[in-house]
């Protein structure tokens, strides 16, 4: 168990990094972007747009940490 | 274009894990014994070309569009990380990465280190040399993979990585020493930038949704990643310098 553990925690750290609101972030944008997408309507905006938010916060939010 | 930048991605992304990888192996070698770091780069290079061989056909046989969704949001996660941490180092708010200093550090725990011998091999110098060279070079398959199968040319990705791999081995034997000169930093905001890129054109549209001029946009969004990176870097300069006033 331990063993699966830790392989768990280094592909989590491997992909995932330090902060996992981006992964969760990138999940949702990525589903909107398909919801839109299915309608027939133009999508191909949403992704480039939730990077710059998400990337904006994540980054605010290491700053005021320090 | 889509093959420069895929090539591009590979050898940049390459340089830099295997920079860091040659620091570990040189100060272990130094330090401790050739043969066993060197055994240690033998091995750990043997298990990432067979993560490669085995990792590398079962891709190909996914259908396009959910490899590119897939693929396209792990490298967007993958790259955003790396850009976050460019960016936060390039504004101040994280410590440049030092490779003359990252040496000594492996030299005095290499010096510190107990000795075992097992298989004939300083089992110390064998370990380090293989964790150093696997781990970095896991980031390194990586991108080759994912680079290699949504691209449909995993063999062109393993060129790019390739070349960097013997310019920086070949670097490192001449040189004989961490190669601290290396811009580092500036290259692992270019890959970032890429890998974002990247996955930001993959994961849209392995969504369903399509691109404005197809291919042709990737320069576009490259440029976008690029200024936002740049813009935000400029932001927090100028948060930090005003905190510090």
């Amino acid at each position: 168990m331990n063993a699966l553990r830790r392989f768990g925690a280094f592909w989590w750290e491997f992909i995932v990094g330090d902060d996992w609101r981006i992964a969760v972030g990138v999940v949702i944008a990525l589903a909107a972007c398909a919801a839109v997408a299915a309608t027939g309507a133009p999508a191909w905006w949403i992704v480039p747009l939730a990077v710059a938010a998400l990337l904006f916060a994540s980054l605010r939010r290491a700053a005021r940490q320090g | 274009m889509s093959a420069v930048f895929l090539v591009a991605s590979a050898f940049l992304a390459s340089a830099v894990e295997m920079v860091e990888a040659l620091t570990i192996v040189l100060a272990v070698g130094v330090t401790r014994d050739w043969r066993s770091s060197l055994t240690g780069v033998g091995v750990a290079t043997v298990a990432l070309a067979a993560i490669v061989a085995a990792l590398g056909p079962a891709l190909t046989v996914i259908p396009i569009d959910s490899l590119r969704l897939v693929v396209g949001a792990l490298l967007l996660v993958f790259g955003l990380q790396w850009l976050r941490k460019a960016i936060l180092r390039a504004s101040g708010y994280k410590a440049l990465h030092d490779e003359e200093q990252a040496f000594a550090h492996e030299v005095a725990e290499a010096r510190a280190a107990g000795d075992e011998t097992r298989a004939g091999l300083d089992w110390y110098a064998f370990t380090v040399s293989f964790k150093g060279v696997l781990l970095e070079g896991l980031e390194v398959a990586f991108i080759v993979l994912t680079f290699g199968s949504t691209q449909g040319s995993i063999p062109l990705a393993a060129v790019g990585a390739a070349a960097a791999i013997v310019l920086v081995t070949i670097a490192g034997i001449v040189a004989h020493r961490p190669l601290a000169r290396v811009p580092e930093n500036t290259m692992k905001f270019a890959v970032g930038a890429m890998l974002t890129t990247f996955g930001i054109f993959w994961a849209t549209e392995g969504a369903g949704a399509h691109w404005p001029g197809g291919d042709a946009s990737l320069p576009a969004v490259l440029a976008f990643v690029v200024l936002l990176s740049f813009g935000l870097v400029t932001t927090l300069r100028r948060r930090r310098r005003l905190a510090i006033a």
